[in-house]
């Protein structure tokens, strides 16, 4: 079992973030724009300067090499990138076959051409693209902002089975509150420079 | 074969022709008068001043006399390949970077060609020495500058990308492995290019230089072909180190892209 622990993480406007996700749990990060939110996922994934430690079960960030640190522990931003001409050259070689039914791809999928890829689709891809590499923690940036209402859910509910089958401690951003409902198992909203809880239905 | 000197007031006609292009351009609003003229002026007045430099040198043939002319045209070298970038990284690093590439390799190919294949005696005789790694030096800036200037440009522009690919887990010369080929690529193109047109469509400076000034062709083009190789390799090192080193310096020790070091240039 491998929790995700941050101790006194400052970056940007935020001090002395605390804070504890185990293995399979899913914590939920909301706040107003420009209140950090991505910036504390950048600094755990190691992106950006920042004071204090993070953790992954007993293993510190500062002690292995950055890029180890961030296939175990990885982000995946709002806006995903791709640089190569066909869909498929991004996936590992063992997952250029399958996609994921609930993200609603044929498997052709890998062989298009990222042009014709639209917003959601990239956004889509870009989950199952962080998965195939198989992290051990997860940190979503409004996995589903691109995303309309019904396959929103379709992607919530597989990402959920995924999370609790792989065991995987999960920050996710996000600011629409009946996503957090369905999703969180805690809620912490950033006011000023700290992450207050927020419990039930408020 | 005598060489015919040429008389000071003959290159005046040259010149003459230059205020003629430059009246042209003037009258047809092109925009180039001035550069022309005080480019064409800077030819003249540094090329003489150099010419003054040269028959003292080689009158005295003192080792420390070549060494400091060599460190003056590095110095040089490095603040052109500076101003330069569009971009360029912050503080010492930007003329660091560049001149540090531009001295290993001019410097060790030079030394290497006048020890072991031209071998004049001393092998510091200035007469050898300072034309071939001028050309050297002159070279090697054009495929540094063009090379870090595309580096740097590339990495700003595609900064969300390379970010992308290090949160996929990748290190940072994975996630810049597109970049440096493209930077390696412009900083090497022109002399490729030079070396497969030499001799078709072009006859090279040097070699004409030679040849005007009384040589055999066939030492000249001898001489043309170890200079082309020999620039070939110092561009192709310096500008292999000047990629390598200024991509290291993007990232820090956490393989972070560090895009704070890399400022704009005012022009």
């Amino acid at each position: 079992m491998t929790d995700l622990r941050l101790e006194e993480v400052s970056v940007g406007s935020l001090e002395n973030v605390g804070l504890d996700v185990g293995a399979g749990e899913v914590v939920c990060l909301s706040g107003p724009s420009g209140s950090g939110k991505s910036r504390l996922l950048r600094a755990v994934a190691d992106l950006e300067p920042h004071q204090g430690r993070v953790f992954l079960g007993d293993t510190e960030q500062a002690s292995v090499p950055a890029h180890h640190w961030r296939k175990q522990v990885m982000l995946v931003p709002a806006d995903s990138q791709w640089w190569f001409d066909e869909v498929g050259a991004h996936f590992p070689e063992a997952c250029r076959q399958q996609v994921p039914e609930a993200l609603g791809f044929a498997p052709e999928v890998m062989h298009w051409t990222i042009s014709r890829l639209s917003s959601g689709e990239r956004q889509r891809l870009a989950l199952w693209r962080a998965l195939a590499l198989e992290p051990s923690a997860l940190l979503l940036d409004e996995p589903t902002a691109n995303l309309d209402h019904d396959l929103s859910l379709a992607v919530e509910e597989w990402l959920l089975a995924e999370i609790r089958t792989r065991q995987m401690p999960v920050l996710w951003v996000a600011h629409d509150r009946a996503q957090i409902q369905r999703v969180a198992d805690r809620h912490l909203h950033i006011v000023g420079n700290t992450l207050e809880p927020i419990h039930g239905s408020d | 074969m005598e060489v015919i000197d040429l008389a000071w007031w003959k290159l005046a006609l040259a010149a003459l022709l230059i205020v003629a292009l430059a009246g042209v351009s003037l009258y047809a609003r092109l925009g180039v008068t001035r550069s022309l003229l005080v480019a064409a002026a800077r030819t003249g007045i540094q090329l003489a001043l150099i010419g003054l430099v040269l028959e003292a040198l080689f009158a005295s043939a003192e080792l420390y006399w070549i060494a400091l002319l060599s460190l003056v045209m590095l110095l040089v070298a490095g603040r052109e390949v500076m101003a330069r970038q569009k971009r360029r990284l912050y503080g010492v690093w930007a003329f660091g970077v560049g001149t540090g590439a531009m001295f290993v390799s001019s410097f060790a190919v030079t030394i290497l060609a006048l020890t072991v294949i031209i071998g004049p005696s001393p092998w510091y005789t200035p007469q050898y020495a300072i034309p071939l790694l001028g050309m050297m030096l002159g070279n090697t800036m054009t495929g540094v500058a063009l090379s870090l200037d595309r580096l740097n440009d590339s990495v700003w522009s595609q900064r969300a990308v390379i970010e992308n690919r290090l949160m996929l887990g990748q290190s940072w010369r994975e996630a810049m492995e597109g970049i440096r080929v493209e930077a390696m690529r412009s900083g090497m193109m022109p002399l490729i290019n030079a070396m497969a047109a030499a001799g078709i469509v072009s006859l090279p400076g040097m070699m004409t230089g030679q040849i005007l000034a009384g040589s055999p062709p066939a030492v000249a083009v001898k001489y043309q072909i170890l200079v082309m190789l020999l620039i070939t390799v110092g561009t192709g090192f310096g500008t292999l180190m000047a990629v390598s080193w200024g991509s290291r310096r993007l990232f820090d020790d956490r393989e972070r892209l560090r895009l704070d070091r890399l400022i704009k240039t005012e022009h």
